[in-house]
């Protein structure tokens, strides 16, 4: 009881209470709060001017717009995707359930550089898929499609982790009423299954959507990074780190973050929104 | 209807996930054994290997701590009004909405030679940017909402009626804590850690940015990976993605494990 009753003391002493309440929220203000501050006050630094010469600049907005296209494609891809996995996992008994269920997660344990190369290797010039591809004529790697497929791969589990929990919730007699009366399969899961999961599959999409936006890792290696043609929003602003230009990169991270930060207020709203029902 | 849709889900899963996992483990091994073993007994793999070891151990000691005090003060604390709360909650989730990159920039920007405490810290002999210091707040950052979010649902839904019960005596003890909080948090706990360690294990682009990747001195394993795609070694970038892919397979079962012993409890 000796090291307890020490820290029983420590605990109940005012001075220790407020010392650590101080500590825990310093930590969280230097870790999180100032680095966000000190990126919007950088691309400000030299002025509004050189802030929206960094912005307007064609590779950078290029960049930006290549990213929020690609990274709509890719939520697209995963909300149809997702969707029907999610359903599957929850509603069909099969063999092998389980061990699908469980390797859903498995973006989010792999390293993303682990994930990009797995990428190029399965499509890149020398392999089966991309040898083939060549053939026809479409290149994958180094191109737009390799994005998509890193972005994909990346963004997997949010749809399907989000709509889970809905699908495992949902009240099977308002379903099997739906039947009685007489709907169709289509009719029964447009106008009573679909509405209960569109909270999860919205939250579970604007998730994906800013992760992709995000992402660096998976796609730099396949992207080829070409300015303008094939080079994201994220591995512009590493070049513009690289090449010692601060203030460039803080003026596009601003941008991307501003974006970011708004997907993630509007995910807030649609969770709390369902917490209050 | 339904085999078709079993079917198709089982063709993605194999196509997106188990096909790459696989080639991951043949690429590995394209030189036989010896290409495998050379990749990885290769002086900057061993440090590159210790470095990611270091960031793990250092940033999940941390986050955990920080992390489960900072859940129970958001939960708990009466000294922060329902209002500043609510504010720090959405603050908690920002890391997972910048990109890596950019909060690498962040810490680059604040701490950086050319910055005012950068050049504090220079002074007096403590580097942070292009070195460790850097790579684990930069890790820090990124990794940092990961406990808290496993805590914080845990705490609200066992309330607080056994806590106040045993601490009657006075504040808020290290004795309740350990008796009456920790049992009921544990598996959150732990799934947070695991959460963590595989996120810090995995972190590329913040760390690319801050460490400046300097081979034998900053690279961790998975900027090695990137340094060895960029240099067409594409074996010896195998290698070590097995042995990071290998790690995040095995943190993905005690995933698992935890998930279903957070259930129970």
């Amino acid at each position: 009881m000796g090291g307890n009753g020490v820290l029983n003391l420590m605990l109940r002493s005012r001075w220790w209470s407020f010392g650590f309440r101080t500590t825990i929220m310093l930590y969280f203000i230097v870790l999180i709060v100032l680095p966000i501050i000190g990126i919007y006050t950088q691309s400000f630094s030299l002025g509004w001017q050189p802030f929206w010469d960094s912005v307007t600049d064609p590779l950078a907005w290029k960049s930006v717009l290549l990213t929020t296209k690609l990274s709509v494609i890719a939520t697209v891809i995963n909300v149809l995707l997702g969707t029907m996995i999610g359903w599957v996992l929850v509603r069909y008994r099969f063999p092998g359930r389980r061990i699908l269920n469980s390797l859903v997660d498995l973006p989010f344990a792999l390293p993303t550089a682990v994930g990009g190369l797995m990428i190029l290797l399965l499509l890149g010039p020398g392999s089966l898929v991309g040898g083939i591809a060549d053939n026809f004529g479409i290149e994958i790697v180094f191109h737009e499609p390799a994005i998509v497929v890193a972005m994909v791969f990346v963004t997997f589990p949010f749809v399907i982790r989000a709509i889970q929990p809905l699908l495992e919730e949902l009240d099977k007699s308002e379903e099997e009423a739906a039947y009685t009366l007489g709907a169709s399969t289509t009719r029964t899961f447009f106008q009573v299954i679909f509405p209960t999961i569109l909270p999860g599959i919205l939250s579970g999409a604007m998730l994906a959507f800013s992760r992709a936006l995000a992402e660096f890792g998976a796609v730099v290696l396949v992207a080829g990074n070409i300015p303008g043609k094939t080079l994201i929003a994220s591995v512009y602003i590493f070049g513009e780190i690289e090449s010692d230009n601060p203030q460039g990169a803080a003026a596009v991270s601003v941008l991307l973050l501003t974006l970011s930060f708004f997907i993630l207020w509007a995910v807030n709203l649609i969770q709390s929104r369902r917490m209050g029902k | 209807m339904k085999k078709l849709w079993i079917s198709l889900t089982y063709l993605v899963f194999i196509i997106l996930l188990i096909i790459p996992v696989i080639k991951i483990f043949t690429g590995a091994w394209a030189d036989g054994w010896s290409g495998f073993a050379d990749a990885l007994s290769r002086k900057q793999s061993i440090h590159a290997l210790m470095m990611t070891g270091i960031i793990v151990v250092v940033v999940t000691a941390i986050n955990t701590v920080f992390g489960v005090m900072l859940a129970l003060y958001l939960v708990r604390a009466s000294w922060i009004s329902h209002r500043m709360k609510q504010f720090m909650n959405s603050i908690v989730d920002l890391p997972f909405a910048v990109s890596p990159v950019i909060g690498g920039l962040m810490i680059v920007l604040l701490l950086g030679p050319s910055s005012i405490m950068g050049a504090f810290f220079e002074d007096i002999g403590f580097k942070v940017v292009y070195a460790l210091p850097g790579m684990i707040l930069a890790t820090l950052f990124v990794t940092f909402p990961l406990m808290v979010r496993e805590v914080m649902p845990v705490l609200q839904e066992i309330g607080s009626q056994q806590e106040e019960a045993a601490s009657t005596l006075g504040a808020y003890s290290w004795y309740t804590f350990w008796h009456v909080t920790w049992p009921s948090i544990r598996w959150g706990v732990i799934y947070g850690v695991v959460l963590t360690v595989a996120r810090s294990l995995g972190e590329f682009g913040a760390v690319l940015v801050v460490s400046g990747n300097i081979m034998n001195k900053t690279q961790t394993a998975t900027t090695l990976v990137y340094q060895d795609v960029e240099n067409f070694n594409v074996v010896a970038a195998n290698s070590i993605a097995l042995v990071l892919a290998a790690f995040s397979v095995g943190l993905l079962l005690l995933m698992e494990w935890a998930k279903k012993r957070k259930e129970v409890h």
